[in-house]
């Protein structure tokens, strides 16, 4: 199994298997608790909540906030936590959680300073703990965890992994995937920003060995070079499983940024044709259209049966 | 954002990097009394946030008077790359002896700094050949790193202090203002080897304009853009005539994509942002009711937990107030979309169970 699915589901042997803790950094604010008690609802285990100044209130009458992730890890001995505070207290936020030994850190804020990602990504090698985001919809396996915000109705258990740049794309595409009967084991959030916590590749690297995945869909946007690197990944690593990619932004305009701080063509550097040229040299054909994500991905399918 | 040359080179002047005297001005009665200080022979520079503005005439000599009366104007009334002219820069001719590339970039894959740099500059970064790569961390060029680039340049003597000198200087900026490229190109090599910038690009962080009040004068918006802004949208505009809105960016410029697929000529690019409230929808609505080439808009919501109806007051709202008077096409995923589209039955918005169905209505509708 893959390191990812041991943080988030563990193993049989474990006392906690398919009930990893979770703590939520931010979890009083309007936005941390709203999306608590979502993830809550779904089943995810929240063990603790962080919000400095609030230690030993209670959330929801029965989980108990600390003041540091510190305070809140001695507790629970979680190694999971999700960060809901806005950008400009991200840095400090991130920076309590790796130090405590936090070893997955899902970063939901938008709008982070590119400085305080790389410092976040450096101290995370240095740790060795995996950062998703910032400015994702966060990670989830469908009907076990989810760590993020993302509606629960377009993901259904099954055994395609996801990796979405977007996170409305990534709703609307495994929605589409599920009504077309193809669940999901997987789908990562990678994040609109220009630099990524766990790029593609490393969410590839992340879920290309796992036994129960048939099936992958990458969803991209313009900007950066991060689905070209994946491209080459996947024709290097000679993975051969069912793959289908689709790349949002064919019709912006260059040196625009496109809502996503990431988004943005400079010159060729990040345009859709860049995108598309390389995944159709690895043999993985591009969607036109979010709806085309399951047609294709039934092509291919049948093709490998 | 990207600065303006002139605004680059404000910032390359406060950090002590070799400039060519230039003035900008915003009028042609100020670009006259720029010319008077500044003396003929100059450079009439269009500024514009774009690159591409030699190619279309946007640089233009001018050794006298009667010139500058002909061409000031001319340049002044360019559009590059559907950019209006910003500014005017007036700059001093240079004597040169060369021309380099040099910039400092963030790069994204490798995440860390990048320095870029080549002893054959002054054409597009993609023409630009013999590039030395080197990546340097969060952005800080020591002086032995400095050497390095210079003598692989193939620069000695006095020119080769001048690049040490200014690739150092080009650092601290990139660390100290936190941008995601800063490119001087050409970086000249004068007659009395000196090297000097006569060119400048520089792109911020956005996201660390909280920390940086000092760069907010750079920052040029129209009124729609502050109240996008403001209302936590991104607003790109662009010259079609059908409006799109949706939440997310990636399901935005999706639609973007298929509607220009179909034929459709898109206004903007407005992501309202993560959720859909009456209040956002009808604030999205009264943006674009300011952008005068809209015949039509097309919304598209992923709605996912949000209530279609709550999005359907807004439209109804907006009509009531006489803040739109153009058809709406919209597809809403969500819950209770019958309802929605009973309470919509006799009003100009028309909901459709697929976005396809919503954006050839679009087109044909904006046709009429």
């Amino acid at each position: 199994m893959s390191q990812i699915f041991d943080i988030l589901k563990g193993n049989p042997d474990e006392s906690d298997y398919k009930k990893k803790g979770v703590i939520v950094q931010g979890i009083t604010g309007a936005y941390g608790s709203l999306h608590a008690r979502n993830m809550l609802a779904y089943g995810t285990n929240i063990v603790a909540g962080v919000t400095p100044g609030k230690g030993g209130q209670k959330f929801e009458d029965k989980i108990p906030i600390y003041n540091s992730v510190k305070e809140a890890v001695d507790a629970t001995g979680a190694k999971i936590s999700i960060v809901y505070v806005p950008a400009k207290f991200f840095l400090g936020a991130a920076k309590d959680a790796l130090e405590s030994g936090i070893k997955l850190l899902v970063a939901i804020p938008e709008h982070v300073p590119v400085r305080d990602t790389l410092e976040v990504i450096n101290l995370a090698k240095e740790k060795g703990a995996t950062i998703i985001g910032p400015n994702t919809p966060g990670i989830m396996i469908p009907e076990l965890i989810k760590v993020g915000i993302m509606p629960p109705m377009p993901f259904k258990e099954g055994n395609i992994a996801v990796l979405s740049k977007s996170g409305t794309l990534l709703y609307e595409i495994s929605d589409s995937l599920t009504n077309a009967g193809f669940g999901q084991c997987i789908t990562i959030g990678i994040g609109g920003d220009p630099v990524n916590g766990t790029r593609l590749v490393d969410a590839f690297d992340m879920v290309k060995d796992v036994p129960n995945m048939d099936g992958l869909v990458i969803v991209g946007e313009i900007g950066g070079d991060s689905e070209e690197i994946l491209a080459q990944r996947i024709i290097d690593s000679g993975f051969k499983k069912p793959t289908v990619a689709y790349i949002a932004g064919r019709a912006a305009p260059k040196e625009k940024r496109m809502g996503h701080a990431g988004a943005i063509v400079m010159g060729t550097y990040g345009s859709a044709e860049s995108k598309v040229s390389m995944f159709n040299k690895a043999n993985i054909p591009v969607a036109k259209r979010p709806a085309e994500v399951p047609v294709l991905l039934a092509g291919k399918m049948g093709q490998s049966d | 954002m990207q600065l303006l040359e002139y605004q680059a080179k404000e910032l390359f002047r406060e950090y002590g990097i070799n400039l060519l005297p230039s003035i900008s001005s915003k009028t042609i009665d100020e670009g006259r009394e720029n010319a008077k200080k500044l003396g003929f022979p100059f450079v009439i520079k269009i500024q514009v946030p774009v690159g591409g503005r030699g190619k279309a005439g946007g640089i233009q000599k001018c050794q006298n008077e009667d010139e500058f009366e002909l061409k000031y104007p001319q340049v002044e009334n360019l559009t590059v790359k559907g950019e209006k002219a910003r500014a005017i820069l007036l700059e001093k001719m240079a004597d040169i002896k060369k021309e380099l590339y040099l910039s400092i970039f963030l790069n994204r894959s490798k995440r860390e700094y990048t320095i870029i740099a080549s002893a054959e500059g002054g054409v597009e970064i993609e023409s630009v050949k013999n590039q030395i790569i080197k990546e340097i961390g969060m952005g800080n060029v020591s002086d032995e790193t400095a050497r390095d680039v210079a003598k692989e340049m193939g620069l000695e003597g006095k020119t080769a202090d001048g690049l040490v000198d200014t690739l150092k200087k080009l650092s601290k900026l990139t660390i100290e203002k936190e941008a995601e490229l800063v490119e001087i190109n050409p970086l000249a090599i004068m007659q009395d080897d000196t090297v000097m910038a006569l060119d400048g690009k520089f792109v911020t962080d956005d996201n660390s304009n909280f920390r940086h009040p000092e760069m907010e004068k750079y920052q040029e918006k129209s009124e729609i853009e502050e109240r996008a802004e403001k209302s936590g949208f991104s607003l790109v505009e662009l010259d079609g005539d059908i409006a799109v809105v949706g939440n997310g960016a990636g399901l935005v410029m999706s639609t973007l994509d298929m509607l220009s697929d179909n034929g459709g000529k898109p206004a903007c690019f407005l992501d309202v942002g993560g959720g859909a409230t009456t209040e956002s929808v009808y604030e999205a609505l009264t943006l674009i009711s300011k952008m005068s080439r809209v015949k039509g808009i097309l919304v598209n919501l992923y709605g996912g937990i949000v209530k279609t109806t709550v999005v359907a007051e807004a439209f109804i709202k907006a009509y009531q107030d006489n803040v739109i008077d153009l058809p709406v096409f919209s597809r809403l995923k969500g819950t209770e979309s019958d309802k929605a589209k009973e309470m919509l039955k006799d009003s100009r918005t028309k909901i459709y169970d697929s976005v396809e169905d919503a954006i050839n209505a679009a087109v044909m509708g904006v046709k009429n």
